[in-house]
């Protein structure tokens, strides 16, 4: 177990490592310098050049790789001149609200999605099933922003049952207090992880319900629930830990889409807002954040299903 | 290999055994006939592919000057599927929106093949450290979730559809150079790979003729959700207001148009273009799920 921990942390390490080199090297090659945003177009030359040398700008490209490497360490993520506000200080505003959206929509997902794949699995090429198959398929293939504007249509525009837009508000509390409206960003996110999820969950069943252990549990006539809840659930629930870390980039991809469309002022809206504000540190700092998010989520799905299935840790490299 | 390979929907059954060649190749081909699904996703895919590039022969329409004269007219036997907010004609403006999305999802998938199959294959077949930096920048690649890549590289370039082509396949890569990789290192040790290194054959040769040839299987199949995948983020691009500007059209640039007219009940300007990305990315992934049960189909007979 020691060599596996320390084997998967030190990758981790090195990911995060790589994260901020890619993440440096965009940086640097985006059009337009930091001078020239901070101090506006009509900086004189010498202003830009004392600018420059202040921040460390002048200095070789190894040499700004580690003053930036240290600012992150220390927590600094930047400064962003749109917002008039460090990145950190965005972040902690912003994080709690996205937390909340993408939280709440993998709870229900996974709800829906281990129940709906064992069904599955159980009835297997039954009508059922490929009721079930078509629909994961189908909310597999929407784009996220159209399966929205389709909520919306039905049950905001047709049938006024939740408003079209997020709550709104500062902090999580403000956000919670209007839970009608998060009805539909939460249903939108939902359902395009639950396509996701459930077809997982039901290779996963599957693929343990031609097991030799079923067969034996069959053998000695346990009853079929407790097949199902003792040993197919607990079996084919396992890999979803790893899913669950895997799988946030691809959520978080979708919160942007879901913040964006719902108006909803989440990490993902703001970060949509400053692409379009071409503000480049809090580009980079969200993406150095959500990375480290995947990163480190990935290392705690790996590690405790290592802990769950001894088979893992002991697999040679 | 880590655990998290298990996950992986395109793994095949047996790692490195899903060569197609040859005979096998015919088997695969009557499988893959014989598979409805996947015959429902090639019809249906024949069908778009027809759709965006004869019918605007059949049917062309203006889709370069707007006529303010016609905007939004309701569905009618002029315009059977209305007008936009600009006056183009919505059914001929989907087909020649077909065209541009069905030419960046494959562009982007071809693009994201070749490099990740590449990548892969040295990674595993190089070995040592080698394969750990090359595999760990794939780590952190995917660590990043694709749509802030997207978005961060379309920062840097205006927008077109070759640039968009070349970003989303610069970011798809990823998956296909693991698979390869973890099948490449499989293959590596099977004994034909030493013979052709015992008789000199030169690493890159060994690469291309041998392993690369061996993992096509897998590769093929994977394009296929990559076509799928690059369709669905250029839908979320246009979204999003960063794909091409008009009058060059695509089916998601089109859902973002309708965006403004949800409370209008001007269906034809939300449904359609919509429909249109569902039907063509649901064909891809059926083709793609239909070739990689065809393979393993024969995996399990022999």
């Amino acid at each position: 177990m020691t060599r596996y921990l320390v084997r998967r942390v030190s990758q981790s390490v090195a990911v995060l490592f790589i994260v901020t080199v890619i993440v440096f090297a965009i940086l640097h090659f985006l059009p337009g310098s930091p001078a020239r945003a901070i101090l506006g177009m009509r900086a004189t030359p010498a202003a830009i050049q004392a600018f420059n040398v202040a921040n460390g700008y002048n200095r070789a490209l190894p040499v700004q790789y580690v003053l930036y490497l240290n600012r992150l360490i220390h927590g600094n993520l930047g400064f962003s001149y749109h917002f008039d506000q460090s990145v950190g200080s965005l972040l902690v505003l912003d994080l709690p609200k996205s937390a909340l959206l993408v939280g709440s929509s993998y709870f229900i997902s996974l709800l829906i999605a281990i129940p709906m794949g064992i069904v599955q699995a159980l009835r297997r090429e039954k009508p059922l099933d490929h009721t079930l198959t078509t629909f994961s398929f189908i909310g597999y293939a929407m784009p996220t922003f159209w399966l929205g504007i389709l909520l919306v249509v039905w049950f905001s525009s047709d049938l006024h049952l939740f408003p079209s837009e997020g709550p709104q508000g500062a902090s999580v509390g403000a956000a919670l207090s209007n839970p009608s409206a998060l009805v539909l960003p939460v249903a939108t996110l939902t359902i395009v992880t639950v396509a996701q999820f459930s077809r997982f969950m039901r290779a996963s069943a599957v693929e343990n319900l031609l097991q030799d252990y079923i067969r034996t549990a069959r053998a000695k006539g346990l009853p079929d629930w407790q097949i199902v809840t003792k040993h197919l659930f607990r079996n084919s629930v396992l890999p979803i830990i790893t899913l669950v870390g895997l799988s946030l980039p691809g959520v978080l991809s979708g919160a942007i889409i879901v913040e964006a469309l719902f108006n909803y002022p989440g990490m993902g809206w703001l970060f949509w807002t400053a692409t379009g504000a071409h503000d480049y540190p809090v580009l980079m700092g969200f993406t150095i954040v959500v990375a480290a998010a995947t990163v480190i989520g990935n290392l705690l799905a790996d590690i405790a299903y290592a802990v769950a299935d001894p088979r893992v840790r002991l697999q040679p490299s | 290999m880590t655990s998290t390979d298990v996950l992986d929907p395109s793994a095949p059954l047996v790692p490195g055994e899903s060569a197609v060649g040859g005979r096998g190749l015919r088997a695969a081909v009557r499988d893959f006939s014989h598979n409805p699904m996947g015959m429902t996703g090639v019809i249906a895919l024949v069908v778009m592919l027809l759709f965006s590039f004869v019918g605007p022969l059949l049917y062309p329409t203006n889709q370069t000057h707007p006529n303010l004269l016609l905007i939004t007219r309701h569905p009618s036997a002029q315009f059977p599927l209305g007008t936009d907010a600009v006056g183009y004609n919505v059914l001929g403006r989907l087909m020649v929106a077909g065209q541009s999305t069905l030419e960046v999802g494959l562009a982007a998938a071809a693009i994201a093949t070749i490099v990740g199959t590449l990548w892969g294959a040295i990674a595993g077949y190089v070995g040592g450290w080698v394969d750990s930096v090359m595999m760990r920048i794939v780590d952190a690649l995917l660590a990043i979730p694709a749509l802030l890549l997207v978005l961060l590289l379309t920062t840097l370039v205006t927008p077109s559809v070759v640039m968009v082509i070349f970003v989303l396949g610069l970011i798809s890569w990823l998956i296909t150079a693991r698979l390869v990789r973890g099948q490449v290192l499989v293959l590596r040790q099977l004994e034909y790979v030493e013979a052709a290194h015992q008789m000199g054959e030169r690493a890159w040769r060994i690469v291309g003729r041998h392993l690369v040839r061996n993992v096509i299987g897998t590769v093929v199949v994977q394009a296929t959700f990559e076509v799928a995948n690059a369709i669905l983020l250029f839908a979320a691009l246009s979204f999003l207001g960063l794909g091409p500007p008009p009058p060059a059209a695509n089916w998601g640039g089109m859902l973002n148009d309708g965006l403004n007219y949800v409370f209008d009940g001007y269906w034809w300007l939300i449904y359609p273009a919509g429909l249109c990305i569902v039907i063509t990315v649901v064909a891809f992934n059926l083709i793609g799920d239909a070739i990689r049960n065809s393979l393993e189909v024969r995996l399990r007979s022999r």
